[in-house]
This record gives C-alpha cells, sequence and structure tokens, in this order.
C-alpha cells in the first residue's frame, strides 16, 4: 500500500522528526462490539476480497478459527474462545475480531529501521508501505499485539491497513461495511467512545458488570478498540493484552539506546582525535632505536 | 639480523606472519562492513548507508552473512592470540598507569610483553562481544527461523527476540567503542600500522612499546646465558 | 413470517428455538442486534447446541434435540398455571372459547387422538371438530368454563407437561427452563411482545408441523400474533425459497397456496365442493369464499383463451394427484424403478435428502437425469467414483445425465420473496459464463421442443401442453419482466365495479391493482393471486427502493411488495382489542378512528368493518379466530402432542407404546433401517454453518478458505469417553450409512440428563461433499433417515442417531 496523497503523515518510521501537516484531519476509529459479535467471518471475507487476499484452504484443528492464524494473506481474523464464566456458572463463547489496532504510539512503527516503511496517517491510522519495507521483522518485535506477519513471497511485512485506501476517500473499511450486526462500527475515534460507552451501559444493564470499552493507555490509546462484556479481564478473549504497551526492551532500545549508542561512538571517535592534538603522535625515538639496535647486537 | 648498522635504517622486529595479516584484515573488513551496514539500520540519520549495499533489503540480507563470515575470521585470531592475550600481574600495574599511557610517558610503565594490557583489554573484550553479537544476531535472523525451527527445534519467544535486538544493539556499540580504541591507537602509536600491513615493526618501536617482548624475542633467537 | 425482518426490531423478548438465527441468518439477525441495542429487548436462545445465536443471547438453556413440542407445550402450560397469559386476548380472538365435539377423545395413556387407524397410519378426523348449533354456527362458551371448550380441553391436555415432565423429556434443568417460561411470560399482556425465530430446527422433525404449531399458540396465548414485535417467524433457508412455496412448486399446491386437485375432483365443481368456507360465526368474514375467483384466475393465465367457462377453464388439464409427491415419495418411486427419468433444477438430491446410499442407488435406476445448474452438483456427478466419498462402480451405472449449465442469481434479473413475503426485484450484475443461459431460456426451449414433438408426432393427453399459453414477446426468452407481470393479473374484459356498475375498474388488458378485483368469470387471469399487486398499472412494485419508515416501526410501506396486498404484518387486526382500541400505547398498531381501520400498514381486514359487528380478526378462518385447536387441519391431532423423533435415545415417557409420530409415513425398507438407541446411543442432528450456504458455497474459494473442512462436534465428556483427540479423526455411523470426520470438542454441545440417563449429541454440519473447493467429505445425508413430518414430509434431520468412534487416520483420498 502506497502512502496516499490525500492523507497527511503524523508519523514516519525511521525519520527524525515529522513536520506536522498543514491539514487537520478527524481522527479516526473502528470499534468493534465484542457482544454483538456472532462470528459470521463477514469482515474476515470482506478483507479478503477487498485487498485481494487468498490464504490457501486449510484444515480442520478441532476450532473454529480459520485461517488458524493471521498471516501475509489474512489481515484479521476471528478467534474462539469457550469460557466458564465462574461467576454464573454459564458458558460463554468469546469471539473476537483480531487485526491491527493501529496504535497512537505503535511499537511497528517505532521499531522499523526502515525510512518510511511504516507511517501513521494524522487521522490516526497506521499504515505499512511495502515499497520501502526491508523485510527485518522488527515490526514484529516492537508490536505487543502480535499482528504484523512477514511474507514468504516478497519478504514484506503485511497488517489491516483499515482500509486507508477506502478511509481516505470517505469510506468506511470493508470489514465495517460487512459486519451484519454493526458488531463493527466506524467514526471519529470521538463518536466511537461515546457509542462505545452508550454499549457499556446497556451491557451493564444485563448483568455485565465489568463491561467497558478497551482503548489501552499503554500505547496512547487505539484507533481499534473493543467493546467487552468482561473489560477488567481481556485476556480471555483468546490472549487480549491485559495492559499493553511497548516492550521496555524495544523502548530501551529505539530511545536510549539508539541515541546514547551513536553520541557514545561520535564522542569516542573526538576523544580520539582530541586526544592526538593534545598530546601528539607517540613517536619513536632514536634512543629508542639505539636501544634496540644495542640489545639486539647484545644478542649476536 | 641485517640494517642495525645503519643509523637511518633501524632494526626491525617480525611481529605478525603473513597469514596472521590476512586474517587480520579480513576480520577488519567484515567488521568495518558489519558497523556500517548495522549503523545503517540502527540510527534512521545512517539509513543512508544502505546505498552502500545496494538498499535497504540488501543491507537486511547480507549483513548477518557478513557477520558469519566474522565469526569465522575472528576464531582465526582468537587461536591465534589467546595465550598471548592471557592476564599478568604486570597488567594491573600498567592499568594502574593508564594516565602515563594516555600521557605517552611510557617509561613509567612495566616493560611490556607482545600485548599491554590495553590491547588484551580490546582482544577479550572483542572475543565475548563478538559472541554475544553472533548470539542474539540468530536471534534476529528472521530468515533462519524456519531453518532454526525445523533443523534444531528452536524457536524463539518474541520477548527474547526483543531482547536479543537490544543486546545486539549494545553489544555492538561497545564493538565499535573498542574498535575505536584500536584503530586510534594503531594511528596514535606511531609505527604501529606497519605490523599488520609488512608484518613487522622497528626495533625502536618494540623497544618503547613491548620491551619484554623484544627481549624475549631477541633471547628466542641466541640461548641465554647464565645469569649475569 | 407472519411480520417481517424488520418488524423484529420491535420485539421485547426474542425467542430463538429451532433455529441458529445468528448462523444461518447473520443478515436478518441484524434486527435482533436492533431490538437489543435500541428497544432494550432480552434475546432467548433454546437449542441443543450453544450456538452462535446463543453467543449473544440474554439467556440459553439447553433442549435435547427433537423435544421442542413438550418444551413448548410446558410453557403454555406454565401460562395457564400461572395465569401470565393474554386473557382478553385468548377469549375473543382464538377459539378457545368453542366446543368440541363429544366423539372428541384424546388417550393420554395411548397417546392418540379418537379415530386412529393403526393398519394405514392415518386418522379418520371427523371427530375433531366444533359442535354445531342449531343456526348453522359452531357453539362457543365465552366464559371458557365448559368442559368441552377448547380452553379446558387444553388446559387438560397441557397439564401434564408440568416443568419436571419437561426436564424428563428434554434434559432441560427446571431452573433454567422456568426462567425461559419467565421472559416468555413477561410478553403476555399486551405491553410487551415476544418475536420467536425458528428454522429447520423446528422443521425437520417427523412431528415439526405439530412444532411450529405449539409455537403459533403459545403465541396467541400471549395475545403475540398480529403486533408489532411478535409473531411466528420461519426463517427461510433460501434467497427465494419463499418464493418456491408461493408459487406452488410443492407437489400438493398451485400457486398462491391453492389445492392442486386430486383424483376425487374430477370437475371444478367437486373441487369447489370441497372447499367450503362459510362463515363458523354470524357477521364474521371468510376470506377464503373467494377461492373460486383465485382458482379461476390462475386457469386463465395457464390456459389463456383456450379456457372457457364451458370447459371450466381446462381444469381437465390439471394433473389430479392420488398422493403427495414429496421428494422423499418421489426418491421412493425411483428407488423402486418406477420413476425412470429426473429434472434437477437448483436441486442437489445427492446431498439434501436423507440416505444418500438409497440415493445413489435410486439415481443409478434412472434413464436419465438432467441437472440444470449454475454449479457441477454431487447429482449431476453421482456415477463417478470419489473413493471412501462416493463409492459407485460407473461402469454399472447405465443413467444418461445431462448438464445444463443455468446463470446463477446475479447473473439474471428477477424477484426474490424473502422471508417477509417481500418481492424484490434485482437486476442483472453480470453475463453467465461461458454456455449457461437463464433458467427461463432453458425451460422454454424444452418446452416448446416438447409442444412441437406433440404437434409433429401426437402422444397421450396433449392438451396440457398444446393448450398451455405461451404469448411472450419472445417463446424462447419469456422475460421476468412479463412473468411477474402475468403472476400480478390483468383484466381480459373490462371490470365494472360491482357496487356501481357504471363504472370501470380496469379495462380490457390493464393489471389488476390486487386480488380484490379478481373474478372468477374468466373475466381476469392471475398466475399467482397472493402476487396480485406486485405488477401493476403503476409499474413494477417490488422494483420500489423507497425505505422511508413514517411510524419508525419498521413497516417500510414502499420497499418492495409485500405479499398479501403489501400487508407486513399479517393478521394486524389483532393488535387492538375487540372494540378496535389498541391493546397498548407501546403496541399500537391498527386501530379503528371511528370510520376505518388505520395505521402504517395495510390493515388485515375489511378496511370499514366496524368493531361494533364483532367480526373476528382473523379472517382468514371460517371462525374469524385463531386457531388452539386445529379442527381436522393437521395429520396426528388437533392438539400438539409430544412424540420422539424416529430414532429416539430414550422411550416416550409418556406414552411409550406410541412413542413415535403415529400418522408419519414410512416407506417399507425404510422402517426396518431406523437405528436403536442400542446400538447407536448418540443423538445426531444436522445444522448449517455461517461460513457456508447449502451445497453451494463450497465451490467458493473464500468460503472454503474460513472453512474449509467437514467435522462433528462432541462434547469434552464423550471425547474422553470415546478416547477421541480435539481434532483427530473419528467415524461417525448410523444404521444407513457411515462417515468419517474431524472431531471438533467443544463445551458447546451440552451433555444432558433425560429422565436419569446421559445423553450425548454429535453435531453435524451439512454444508460438505466430494465436489468443491473444500476437502472433500462424505455428505452427512448418508446417515439420516428417510421419514419425513406426517404433514409437510419434510425429512427428520435434526434428531437421530449414530454411535462414534476414533480413528487413527482419516479417509484414503483419490
Amino acid at each position: 500500500m502506497a502512502t496516499l496523497q490525500s492523507l497527511d503523515l503524523q508519523r514516519r518510521s525511521a525519520t527524525s522528526g515529522t513536520p506536522p501537516a498543514a491539514r487537520k484531519t478527524l481522527e479516526v476509529a473502528k470499534l468493534i462490539d465484542v457482544s454483538k459479535c456472532i462470528g459470521c467471518k463477514a469482515c474476515q471475507v470482506a478483507c479478503m476480497e477487498w485487498n485481494d487476499l487468498r490464504e490457501e484452504v486449510g484444515e480442520v484443528t478441532g476450532v473454529y478459527d480459520n485461517p488458524h492464524d493471521l498471516s501475509p494473506a489474512t489481515w484479521t481474523l476471528m478467534r474462539f474462545t469457550e469460557w466458564d464464566n465462574p461467576d454464573t456458572g454459564n458458558l460463554e463463547w468469546l469471539i473476537r475480531k483480531d487485526g491491527c489496532m493501529h496504535c497512537s504510539d505503535p511499537g511497528c512503527l517505532k521499531a522499523c529501521p526502515a525510512p518510511g516503511a511504516i507511517v501513521q496517517y494524522s487521522n490516526g491510522i497506521v499504515d505499512f508501505v511495502s515499497e520501502n519495507c526491508i523485510g527485518c521483522g522488527y515490526c514484529v518485535k516492537g508490536c505487543p499485539f502480535n499482528i504484523p506477519r512477514i511474507s514468504k513471497a516478497d519478504n514484506k511485512a503485511y497488517k489491516c491497513t483499515l482500509c486507508s485506501d477506502r478511509v481516505a476517500v470517505g469510506q468506511a473499511p470493508a470489514c465495517v461495511k460487512a459486519c451484519p450486526t454493526q458488531a463493527l462500527v466506524f467514526g471519529s475515534k470521538e463518536d466511537m467512545i461515546a457509542h462505545g460507552e452508550e454499549r457499556v451501559a446497556d451491557l451493564k444493564s444485563r448483568g455485565y458488570d465489568k463491561a467497558g470499552v478497551y482503548d489501552p493507555a499503554g500505547v496512547g490509546g487505539t484507533h481499534v478498540m473493543y467493546v467487552l462484556h468482561h473489560a477488567d479481564k481481556p485476556p480471555i478473549y483468546a490472549g487480549l493484552p491485559l495492559a499493553p504497551k511497548i516492550s521496555p526492551l524495544v523502548e530501551m532500545w529505539k530511545g536510549l539506546t539508539k541515541n546514547v549508542g551513536l553520541l557514545g561512538i561520535g564522542f569516542a571517535a573526538v576523544f580520539g582525535f582530541m586526544h592526538y592534538v593534545v598530546n601528539g603522535p607517540n613517536r619513536v625515538s632514536d634512543e629508542d632505536e639505539q636501544a634496540a639496535a644495542k640489545l639486539k647486537g647484545d644478542g649476536t | 639480523m641485517t640494517g642495525s648498522h645503519y643509523r637511518d635504517e633501524p632494526t626491525t622486529v617480525s611481529r605478525y606472519s603473513a597469514a596472521a595479516r590476512v586474517n587480520h584484515w579480513v576480520t577488519a573488513a567484515s567488521l568495518i562492513l558489519l558497523a556500517l551496514s548495522g549503523l545503517a539500520l540502527f540510527h534512521p540519520s545512517l539509513f543512508f548507508l544502505t546505498g552502500l549495499f545496494g538498499g535497504g533489503e540488501y543491507t537486511r540480507i547480507i549483513h548477518p552473512w557478513i557477520g558469519l563470515v566474522l565469526l569465522v575470521s575472528f576464531a582465526g585470531l582468537f587461536l591465534r592470540f589467546w595465550r598471548l592475550n592471557l592476564w599478568e600481574r604486570t597488567d594491573n600495574v600498567w592499568l594502574g598507569r593508564v594516565r602515563a599511557v594516555l600521557a605517552g610517558r611510557e617509561e613509567e610503565l612495566p616493560e611490556v610483553g607482545k600485548y599491554n594490557a590495553g590491547q588484551k583489554l580490546v582482544f577479550w573484550g572483542m572475543s565475548i562481544l563478538i559472541i554475544v553479537l553472533f548470539v542474539s544476531g540468530v536471534g534476529i535472523w528472521r530468515s533462519q527461523y524456519p531453518f532454526l525451527r525445523e533443523t534444531l527445534g528452536i524457536v524463539i519467544p518474541i520477548d527474547q527476540q526483543r531482547l536479543a535486538v537490544l543486546v545486539h544493539a549494545l553489544a555492538a556499540i561497545g564493538a565499535i567503542l573498542i574498535w575505536i580504541v584500536h584503530v586510534y591507537a594503531a594511528l596514535w602509536v606511531k609505527g604501529t600500522v606497519r605490523a599488520m600491513m609488512r608484518g613487522s615493526v622497528t626495533g625502536g618501536w618494540a623497544w618503547r612499546h613491548h620491551r619484554r617482548w623484544l627481549r624475549e624475542e631477541v633471547g628466542a633467537r641466541t640461548p641465554r646465558r647464565p645469569a649475569e | 413470517m407472519t411480520n417481517s425482518w424488520t418488524d423484529i426490531k420491535n420485539a421485547d423478548i426474542v425467542l430463538v428455538m429451532g433455529g441458529n438465527a445468528a448462523e444461518a441468518h447473520p443478515c436478518g439477525f441484524k434486527w435482533v442486534a436492533e431490538a437489543k441495542a435500541h428497544n432494550n429487548a432480552r434475546l432467548v436462545v433454546v437449542d441443543p447446541r450453544f450456538t452462535r445465536s446463543a453467543a449473544v443471547s440474554d439467556y440459553y438453556c439447553p433442549i435435547r434435540a427433537g423435544t421442542d413440542t413438550a418444551y413448548l407445550l410446558g410453557v403454555i402450560n406454565y401460562l395457564l398455571t400461572t395465569g401470565k397469559y393474554h386473557a382478553e386476548y385468548v377469549k375473543h380472538f382464538t377459539n378457545a372459547s368453542y366446543i368440541v365435539k363429544d366423539t372428541f377423545a384424546f388417550n393420554p395413556e395411548e397417546g392418540l387422538y379418537s379415530g386412529y387407524n393403526a393398519e394405514r397410519r392415518t386418522y379418520d378426523r371427523s371427530s375433531w371438530d366444533y359442535e354445531m348449533g342449531e343456526d348453522g354456527f359452531a357453539v362457543r362458551d365465552l366464559t371458557l368454563e365448559h368442559p368441552r371448550s377448547v380452553f379446558q380441553l387444553l388446559k387438560q391436555h397441557v397439564s401434564r407437561y408440568t416443568p419436571e415432565m419437561v426436564e424428563r423429556i428434554c434434559g432441560s434443568p427446571k431452573d433454567k427452563f422456568l426462567k425461559v417460561c419467565e421472559y416468555i411470560g413477561s410478553t403476555g399482556n399486551g405491553e410487551k411482545s415476544m418475536t420467536i425465530m425458528y428454522a429447520l430446527g423446528w422443521t425437520q422433525h417427523s412431528y415439526g408441523s405439530q412444532t411450529i404449531r405449539t409455537a403459533g399458540m403459545l403465541q396467541l396465548m400471549l395475545g403475540n400474533m398480529g403486533v408489532p414485535g411478535g409473531g411466528v417467524n420461519a426463517l427461510r433457508g433460501h434467497s427465494n425459497v419463499q418464493g418456491l412455496t408461493d408459487i406452488g412448486l410443492l407437489s400438493q399446491s398451485t400457486p398462491g397456496y391453492l389445492a392442486m386437485p386430486t383424483d376425487r375432483e374430477p370437475t371444478l365443481a367437486s373441487h369447489f365442493a370441497n372447499r367450503d368456507f362459510r362463515p363458523l360465526q354470524a357477521n364474521q368474514i371468510s376470506f377464503w369464499q373467494n377461492y373460486n375467483k383465485f382458482y379461476v384466475s390462475l386457469l386463465k393465465a395457464m390456459y389463456g383463451t383456450a379456457a372457457t367457462k364451458d370447459n371450466e377453464f381446462g381444469y381437465a388439464w390439471l394433473p389430479k394427484i392420488d398422493k403427495v409427491y414429496d421428494t422423499l415419495q418421489q426418491f421412493e418411486l425411483m428407488h423402486q424403478g418406477q420413476m425412470n427419468g429426473y429434472i434437477c433444477q437448483g436441486f442437489n438430491p445427492l446431498l439434501s435428502v436423507p440416505n444418500k446410499n438409497k440415493m445413489r442407488a435410486a439415481l443409478s435406476k434412472l434413464k436419465f437425469l438432467v441437472s440444470i445448474d449454475p454449479l457441477e452438483t454431487e447429482t449431476a456427478r453421482f456415477w463417478e467414483n470419489h473413493g471412501e466419498f462416493n463409492d459407485i462402480d460407473s461402469a454399472k451405472v447405465q443413467t444418461e445425465v445431462f448438464m445444463l449449465p443455468s446463470t446463477c442469481f446475479a447473473e439474471d434479473e428477477g424477484s426474490f420473496t424473502n422471508s417477509s413475503r417481500t418481492l424484490n426485484w434485482r437486476w442483472k450484475a453480470a453475463d453467465g459464463p461461458g454456455e449457461s443461459r437463464t433458467d427461463t431460456v432453458i425451460m422454454a426451449d424444452l418446452f416448446l421442443r416438447i409442444r412441437d414433438l406433440y404437434a409433429k408426432n401426437g402422444g397421450a393427453v396433449p392438451e396440457p401442453i398444446q393448450n398451455l399459453d405461451w404469448n411472450y414477446v419472445q417463446a424462447r426468452n419469456p422475460s421476468p419482466d412479463e412473468l411477474l407481470r402475468e403472476l400480478n393479473g390483468k383484466a381480459l374484459a373490462d371490470l365494472k365495479d360491482p357496487t356501481d356498475p357504471t363504472k370501470i375498474l380496469r379495462r380490457a388488458g390493464e393489471q389488476v391493482d390486487g386480488f380484490a378485483q379478481l373474478r372468477d368469470d374468466g373475466s381476469t387471469m392471475s398466475g399467482c393471486w397472493i402476487y396480485s399487486g406486485a405488477y401493476t398499472e403503476a409499474g413494477n412494485m417490488t422494483a420500489r427502493r423507497d425505505n422511508t419508515d413514517p411510524s419508525g416501526l419498521g413497516v417500510h410501506p414502499k420497499w418492495g411488495f409485500a405479499w398479501p396486498a403489501n400487508r407486513r404484518v399479517l393478521y394486524n387486526r389483532a393488535s387492538s382489542d375487540p372494540n378496535g382500541k389498541p391493546w397498548s400505547a407501546r403496541k399500537q398498531y391498527i386501530h379503528w378512528n371511528g370510520s376505518r381501520w388505520v395505521g402504517p400498514d395495510v390493515p388485515d381486514y375489511a378496511p370499514t368493518l366496524s368493531p361494533e359487528r364483532a367480526a373476528g380478526p382473523f379472517i382468514m378462518n371460517a371462525e374469524g379466530v385463531s386457531r388452539l385447536f386445529a379442527r381436522k387441519l393437521m395429520a396426528e391431532g388437533p392438539f400438539p402432542e409430544h412424540y420422539e423423533p424416529f430414532e429416539s435415545p430414550v422411550a416416550n415417557v409418556l406414552h411409550p407404546k406410541t412413542p413415535t409420530n403415529p400418522a408419519a409415513r414410512v416407506f417399507k425398507g425404510d422402517m426396518e433401517v431406523f437405528g436403536t438407541a442400542k446400538d447407536f446411543p448418540y443423538v445426531a442432528t444436522t445444522y448449517r454453518l455461517t461460513e457456508h450456504f447449502h451445497y453451494w458455497t463450497k465451490h467458493v474459494k473464500l468460503n472454503a478458505i474460513v472453512q474449509p473442512e467437514f467435522f462433528v462436534e462432541i462434547s469434552p465428556d464423550l471425547a474422553r469417553e470415546k478416547g477421541i483427540q480435539n481434532g483427530g479423526w473419528v467415524r461417525v455411523f448410523s444404521n444407513r450409512g457411515s462417515v468419517k470426520a474431524k472431531a471438533v470438542v467443544t463445551k458447546r454441545i451440552p451433555v444432558l440428563k433425560v429422565d436419569g440417563k446421559t445423553v450425548h449429541t454429535v453435531g453435524m454440519p451439512i454444508h460438505f461433499g466430494f465436489i468443491g473447493e473444500t476437502k472433500k467429505s462424505f455428505g452427512v445425508n448418508t446417515l439420516t433417515p428417510f421419514v419425513g413430518d406426517a404433514n409437510t414430509q419434510t425429512p427428520e434431520y435434526k434428531a437421530f442417531l449414530v454411535d462414534i468412534e476414533p480413528l487413527a487416520s482419516g479417509p484414503a483420498v483419490s
């Protein structure tokens, strides 16, 4: 996916400082209401159709998750979990649509060494720009949600684009368009949070006391949010992270280490130069040569 | 020994064999290429260096293979030199007088063998860092994950991958710093470079910087007389 | 559907039972989501499996497959014992007050009604009727106290279905059952309404019609018929299967649910004489008195000018059936070698009719088989050996198979009739591939060639073919537009207003406005009376796409055309009390404004008939009220009764001597291959998956990607007991056949305690076969029993017996 002319960049990978955009764009978000999702996979199929992706026809392995994982050809995936609610004794079938969360503070973008391979538009969408991708896989290491996948065919990273191409021209993402129950809705982040709060109130009226909107602060909030019936336990939804944030290892690597390291190297070089300027070269004197000759002479 | 009769042509002492020199320069070249390609992917301001390797993708592909060359090549150096770099008591004294070293007042230092304490630190530092770089490098060499998984049954968890990139970066910085010390020392101490270019140093160089080595070299050529 | 998809948003309680709307009707399910989100509705799911619908429900109650009648009768018993039913509605709008003949009886020990003939497995239904007064009208007792009133008989009948009995039969824990009753009972007051959404989970049983009837009775008890957010709503499984039944493709009906003549009705007069629709109450309207007008208009549509008053409008040319020729009957005849040619149009019987081995044997006896289909079906390739999946010796098959490729829905225009009875016109999106032709072109071509052959060579009974009206602009390509106009009907002569003969309603040749203008004198024609109004002089009503909804009640009167008469909620007069006042402001829909019936929808009533005349709201019934007691209309009894499936894991605890439907038709040879619980201890049930549509989408890569392979679902308990691994291979076998599948071990299959016995369920999705993009499979109909519902002959796919065992490896792939 190339960068889109009609969307301004807010951040660009491996680029020191991205100038602010002249235009103001509305911050967008997709809200996934897990409590309304029936797991029909229409979103998955719409995603494959719009983005022209075709995964291999697989096999049944004992679950409904097909394909079994995200892949370069599967950018979104329904993950099914059978959960016994210890409070009610009832079985709950939790169905979560997995895919890129479009973090405000994207770990992939932070980790990416290739300038402009990962961009964040001013509307919040995080997009991979394949032509700049060098296939190192650092985005995988940077992502706290385990989303990017590297293609075996071209060694480039792929993930949900939030249909940036559609959004750029005023359309909702393909998955949202296909959702029959409005479990997926798309709009301004502000509206989506407000809608999410309404949904949470409804869920609380149905006995889900811990219902809530999942918009984790650890990554600065996301542009794909969830309404969860059990917002206090995100991990029961097929391992949704409890408090996701960019790994401190990645933060250290791409924060302190990157800059202090380079500075240190530069400093060492400068120190050497200065040492030379101050002390001059360490030369061998004639006396040394004579002493050596003498020593050797003694020896012969 | 020739040349000792002429004041203008100092005596020379052989320091490195041709094989050792080739080994060193292969290592050096690898290290420089690794540093350039590594730095290119390390800091955005240096990404332009990928141009030296044919672009970002080629840089990503080539870097680990050069790393393997370095590993093998450095292993050669290690086998050659590890005994000579074993730590001795005088090395502590030398280190304690590092101000004198930096000021070039070597008369204040104890007599040094083939390698001084600084050189030994460079040697051991590099040895350790290269192992660390190799291990952490494998940990982030994504294109070989299938190989690791299928032949060795090794799957690297994501947190270890993250640790690997951090460690790799830190180790690389360390290695580059040591490299800077190493190169600067060679440039600062005149007459050093020829050791790796021509294999020999002048007697004066050896007398000034590695007197004990010189004595040993000389002594080795003539049966030592009884103590005076 | 009595109501419509969009009306579901008005419901306060949504009961999904005998269906899995979220799974099989995800797009329609949006209206459930809407009801929950904006009407604070509660979704209650009762199902043998914890389904996708259950996943988003407010309450789930498990049930043993095939025991829904008992469950619903238990709910009715709960309503009657707790008084949570809509008493006024029941009194005035149902036949609760009608007195039943004293010869009528039900023997609870035998489980049989009066009039049973065990040898013929049928009932003499003459006692199943009302006591008639001397005035010629049925006798009523509005106090409902009379011991032979329908109310008292019903009360007595359902009193056996206590919560304890429901638990014993259905395996539904009593507390859960009562909780469901509480939800349902909350709507029996006119203030709230409940919709029931069901599908083949109720239909595909040997007593499916009775289960659905019980649901209808339940809704009547609650006053939920004719009101917004109420009704009994059949979720049709194909985009146009409603259209299929409307247009009379079932052997026993002609278009518009008029009857196919039987061999006891040699003349039109005798046919009409058998259909006496005289009102059973004074002042009552009985709409079916118009039957003759619709029938004659249909005959005029079929035979055109050849149909005259003198020849009874060509009635003689209609086939006279001796019995119902449903699918099971057809394949039985084929299996016996009595039927030797077969045309499959959009039909894949090798996978969709029970007992695949019998199917294959039957197809092998044909001289010719024609498959008109956009896809290569398993049926068209039944002769081909696919290893274990279709093990046949091709050399021994003499059947000649013709495949006539047809276009698919997007490659042709026409109308779909959806579950809401709404006809939606659709436009062609693309040309069909290769040599495909539209179904109408194929049929027209076939017809014209056959007609030519008759003209040239003569033949037995040429009239039905020779006289068929074929007045299309292009004989070889009747356009969908022409066909819909024909279904709507037109005036053949100037139609004078019966109340004012000087006024002409419609000139000869003009489209009629609706079925009210149809005549029985041959001056009108209409191919399907209920579709009258779909294509008038104002144009194609089904192509309307104005989705405005002035009332906000999801009526959308200008979107497409809903039969009958563009009515979106049937029986909607019942949304007001006998005086024409809405039962409640919340559920106001159609009411009397002093001079006429008004509301957002087309009233299901005479528009200016004053409530003072006290005519009942259910004008399609001669009683004017709805029927809790079905009179003679059901094969196995006027009240529903719990019968076990023909293959059941337990005895019928109510009447062990009559465990199964005594009126269900079972062919010789099929009774013998029913399995018993001793050999096949587990209940099997079949169902759809949301990722697929029947046997079509397995040809589509995208669908195959998201659901690639056949599997069976079992509980962790059964898996442990049998040593079956999740994702491992198993063999599932019934007394008719055996299939191999991957096992999906899931807590979503509950283990039930039924009368003290542990009952395990094996769930099987139907979609997989040996042709297409998905992995090759056997077809679950390898296992299913060859028996159908006593009234509709819909096969019993939803409850039968199997055994299961683990396998070390999968089938050998050919």
